[in-house]
């Protein structure tokens, strides 16, 4: 069974890696945080599979902390893109 | 007994490792901004909620399939606030072509 939780482990990895295309090719600064939130939730996902699959102690933790991050740097990211995007002067009257 | 919850474990972490792939080609293939936003959310929402769903039978504890849980509700809430913050972003900016 725990071969099982690492393969599923690897492959959500390497999906979500593979996802980053959308980075390089973009068009928007939105298309690329969407694929950088995209592989933060694979990697809350794949750290919480090889948790369970080994006994190596705070595998867990390291999740959390990282669904904490993502949270923040994806409502800096839009916080920071509104104000300084072409229609900066309409963000005024939120 | 534990063969089921094996079974079971095994087909909703499958499950969730379809929507991770499903959302990735999504993201990957759709043609606009807010369907690619779509694509997302659902791998975010579904993808580790079936993961999240799949690893509760075997925490050890209680206290170990909380915190699993409480992992996947902050990514839940991050998610959706975040996706309507970028939908609406979108939107101001007349992306959604």
């Amino acid at each position: 069974m725990n071969d099982v939780l690492l393969v599923a482990a690897g492959f959500i990895l390497l999906t979500v890696a593979a996802g980053l295309v959308r980075v390089l090719s973009g068009p928007g600064d939105f298309d690329r945080m969407m694929a950088v939130q995209l592989l933060g939730t694979g990697g809350i996902a794949s750290l919480l599979l090889i948790a369970s699959a080994t006994t190596v102690a705070g595998v867990e933790d390291v999740a959390l902390g990282l669904a904490l991050l993502a949270a923040f740097a994806s409502i800096a990211f839009v916080n920071s893109a509104r104000t300084d995007g072409p229609d900066a002067s309409e963000a005024e009257d939120l | 007994m534990s063969a089921a919850l094996d079974l079971f474990s095994a087909a909703a972490i499958g499950a969730g490792a379809f929507f991770f792939f499903a959302g990735t080609i999504g993201l990957l293939r759709f043609p606009n901004s807010l369907t690619r936003l779509h694509a997302l959310t659902k791998a975010d929402n579904l993808g580790l909620g079936l993961v999240v769903l799949g690893l509760l039978p075997r925490a050890g504890s209680l206290l170990d399939a909380l915190r699993l849980v409480a992992i996947w509700a902050l990514v839940q809430l991050s998610g959706a606030a975040t996706a309507q913050l970028i939908g609406r972003a979108l939107s101001r900016r007349g992306a959604a072509k």
